[in-house]
């Protein structure tokens, strides 16, 4: 992590992902004005419950969809702006892992046709130049990166348990030696200890490759344990971002506080004592366009104030950043 | 209080046949629930947590499945000598469970009224306005809101939390002595959760049920459990009171899967504790300590026999070679 000279890799600017309803004049807002910086070399994590928009905005990112508002601009270039064959040129250089290894991965393929599919891809479209038998050691190579044998280079993803299948996704990611990879909920599908050791891979291949995360999760506890910083996501925006170590100590937003307060704490002792912050109803539709705090409906802290205008989110205290009324 | 058991599991086995051979999916598995206690069945995807559930329910699917052996025992009663039709009275009655997903339990085309008061008068004998009175007292239990009227909606028209409390509702409606929740909170959301673990916990201290956890989530343990009982290759390897577990872990896999938690309570960034390799097939798996190919302690003796259940001070239990003596 090389956050004293703060190179800032990924800037995403007022990104908005809004989705049509059928028969409706509303709309999904899925994202809904979210901002952030990423800097080289660090882990940013995304944390938030379902349908927060968390991985609408990693896909919007990606340019998987085209932004309804808003900007991500990569290493200074604006990829929301750039037209189809630029764009793949510049997506060499990010990469998605997926929650699921075994939807995401094509099962009459062998590993290492997956493997070799981007590096075949860019090669034919000239972005890269890799000869065959170059490939064919890129796939071998990767396989031992990410702790596979390579002789099972030749079997299909079904022959493969959880853990393993999202290391071949994780290879797949790799193939092309990108410099940030999006991960969508890498280890939600695994179990603990296979959890731990897809955790700790990643750990080991940033540090080998110089890489850049924006790691996705809902479990709060995997994402303070890998992140650098945390943003927290509620209804498309972000409620609160803080170094990964304060969010815990001192969580700024009152929803950040509830959903902390949720999380159990593998310590008998610590949960008999802890307090639980109950929020109010359920998460509302995203489908109305809001004109006070996003967590207005349920927050126990909520003023008249929060009703009739957006909190924006501002840094508070270093590089604590959160958008709440409280605070300002 | 006085422990007075009221459930206990003695070596039972269920085997699958399928075509690449027997899935031992428990394979001598014993416990015994107190009145009033909250046991908590933990281990990882495969262990036999369901299977076990299920078992005891009498409500594997036989075939490819068969209770190859054991008892199950309901005050002294072996329910597993009990034809469907007695079973059957056993069933929501007298033990009641709810699931991951409480969609397999609803039926989507019927009013949640028409479930819940069906279920009532089945098993209470009420008059269908009694039923009803009671069904909407359970949906108030519940935490429902405007329960008088969302009674009448379906299934669909709940959201997931909501549905979860609608089959608690509908399982505690019959007073059963005994609730197996089996994952109840794993497809909702951590704040969801903690709702739905404090209703569970709330409500089978008023109506004295006693509880069988079955979850992959140590952190749910440590919040709801009273004991522990941790599951591996379809067998209990480590049994101990909740906190004993945590603060001493005897099974080296038990003490494996506590440590490869990230902790939030704890600035941890760097490496986790990780156990290497994978859980066994349980399929012809030969005479050994299961364990065994990831276990940092394993000896020579753990290749070829399996351990032994080892009694230790404080009512624990632990199935492992480094606890016997006569090895
Ligand atoms: N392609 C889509 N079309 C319409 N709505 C969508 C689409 N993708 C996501 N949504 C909606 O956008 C919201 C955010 O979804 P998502 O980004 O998947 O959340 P998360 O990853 O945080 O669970 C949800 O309400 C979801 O139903
Ligand atoms: N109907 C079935 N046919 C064959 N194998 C089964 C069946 N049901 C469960 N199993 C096997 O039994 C083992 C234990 O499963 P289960 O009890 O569901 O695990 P858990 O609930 O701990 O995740 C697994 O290996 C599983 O594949
Ligand atoms: S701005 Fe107001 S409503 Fe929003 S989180 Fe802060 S106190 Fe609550
Ligand atoms: S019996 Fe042997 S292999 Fe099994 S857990 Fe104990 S020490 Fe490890
Ligand atoms: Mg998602
Ligand atoms: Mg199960």
């Amino acid at each position: 992590m090389a956050k004293e000279n703060k190179e800032v890799l990924l800037q995403v600017q007022g990104l908005k992902q809004h989705f049509p309803i059928k028969g409706s004049r509303n709309v999904i807002r899925a994202v809904d004005g979210v901002s952030f910086d990423l800097y080289k070399g660090e882990t940013l994590g995304l944390v938030g419950e379902s349908g927060c928009g968390k991985s609408t905005t990693v896909r919007a990112i990606d340019q998987l969809y085209r932004p309804t508002a808003g900007n991500v601009l990569f290493e200074g270039v604006d990829l929301a702006t750039l037209k189809q064959k630029p764009l793949i040129a510049a997506r060499k250089n990010m990469q998605m892992v997926f929650q699921d290894p075994y939807g995401s991965l094509n099962p009459r393929m062998t590993v290492s046709q997956i493997l070799s599919e981007p590096l075949q891809i860019y090669s034919q479209r000239k972005i890269i130049n890799m000869t065959k038998e170059e490939i064919s050691r890129r796939v071998d190579e990767l396989m031992e990166i990410v702790g596979l044998s390579r002789f099972f280079k030749n079997r299909y993803p079904h022959e493969f348990s959880g853990g393993q299948k999202q290391r071949i996704g994780i290879g797949r990611a790799l193939a092309l030696n990108p410099k940030l990879l999006l991960l969508d909920e890498p280890v939600s599908a695994l179990d603990v200890s296979i959890q731990a050791q897809v955790l700790n891979l990643l750990d080991d291949l940033q540090k080998e490759f110089d890489l850049t995360y924006l790691f996705i999760a809902h479990d709060l506890a995997v994402v303070e344990h890998i992140s650098d910083r945390v943003a927290v996501m509620y209804l498309g925006i972000i409620a609160e971002l803080s170094p990964a170590n304060d969010l815990y100590v001192e969580p700024l937003h009152p929803y950040t506080q509830a959903l902390l307060s949720a999380v159990p704490i593998p310590d008998p002792k610590i949960e008999r004592t802890r307090e639980r912050i109950v929020l109010e109803g359920d998460v509302p539709s995203p489908d109305t366009e809001r004109h006070g705090c996003y967590f207005y409906d349920r927050c126990p802290k909520r003023m008249e104030k929060c009703k009739g205008s957006i909190p924006e989110l501002k840094a508070v205290k270093g590089d604590h950043q959160v958008a709440c009324f409280l605070y300002e | 209080m006085e422990n007075k058991t009221i459930l206990e599991v003695k070596d039972l086995k269920t085997y699958f046949r399928t075509d690449a051979g027997i899935v031992k999916a428990v394979d001598g598995v014993s416990f015994r629930l107190d009145k009033g206690e909250t046991l908590g069945l933990v281990g990882e995807s495969g262990s036999g947590k369901s299977v076990t559930n299920m078992s005891i329910m009498k409500l594997i699917p036989m075939p490819p499945g068969k209770i190859v052996g054991g008892e199950v025992l309901l005050d002294g009663v072996d329910i597993l000598k009990l034809n469907e039709k007695e079973m059957s009275r056993i069933r929501g009655n007298r033990i009641s469970m709810i699931f991951q997903d409480p969609m397999t339990a609803l039926n989507p085309y019927l009013r949640i009224s028409t479930q819940l008061i069906e279920t009532i008068r089945l098993h209470q004998g009420l008059d269908k306005a009694e039923a009803r009175k009671k069904a909407i007292e359970m949906l108030k239990l519940v935490g429902i809101p405007a329960a008088e009227r969302r009674i009448d909606a379906y299934p669909h028209q709940f959201s997931g939390g909501m549905r979860q409390r609608v089959m608690i509702a509908i399982a505690l409606s019959c007073n059963p002595e005994i609730l197996i929740a089996d994952e109840p909170t794993t497809a909702l959301d951590v704040t969801i959760q903690a709702q739905i673990l404090d209703l569970i916990k709330d409500l089978s201290e008023k109506l004295e049920t006693a509880v069988i956890m079955i979850t992959h989530d140590l952190g749910v343990v440590a919040g709801m459990c009273d004991n522990v009982c941790v599951m591996y290759a379809g067998r209990i390897v480590e049994r101990a009171p909740v906190d004993d577990l945590f603060e001493s872990p005897k099974h080296p896999y038990t003490n494996g899967l506590i440590q490869s938690i990230p902790r939030l309570d704890e600035k941890g960034s760097g490496r986790l504790f990780s156990i290497d390799g994978q859980p066994p097939n349980v399929i012809d798996l030969p005479e050994c300590c299961p364990f065994h190919p990831r276990c940092e302690k394993a000896m020579d003796v753990c290749t070829r026999k399996y351990p032994p259940v080892v009694s230790l001070e404080g009512k624990r239990e632990v199935a492992c070679w480094l606890y016997e003596e006569n090895k």
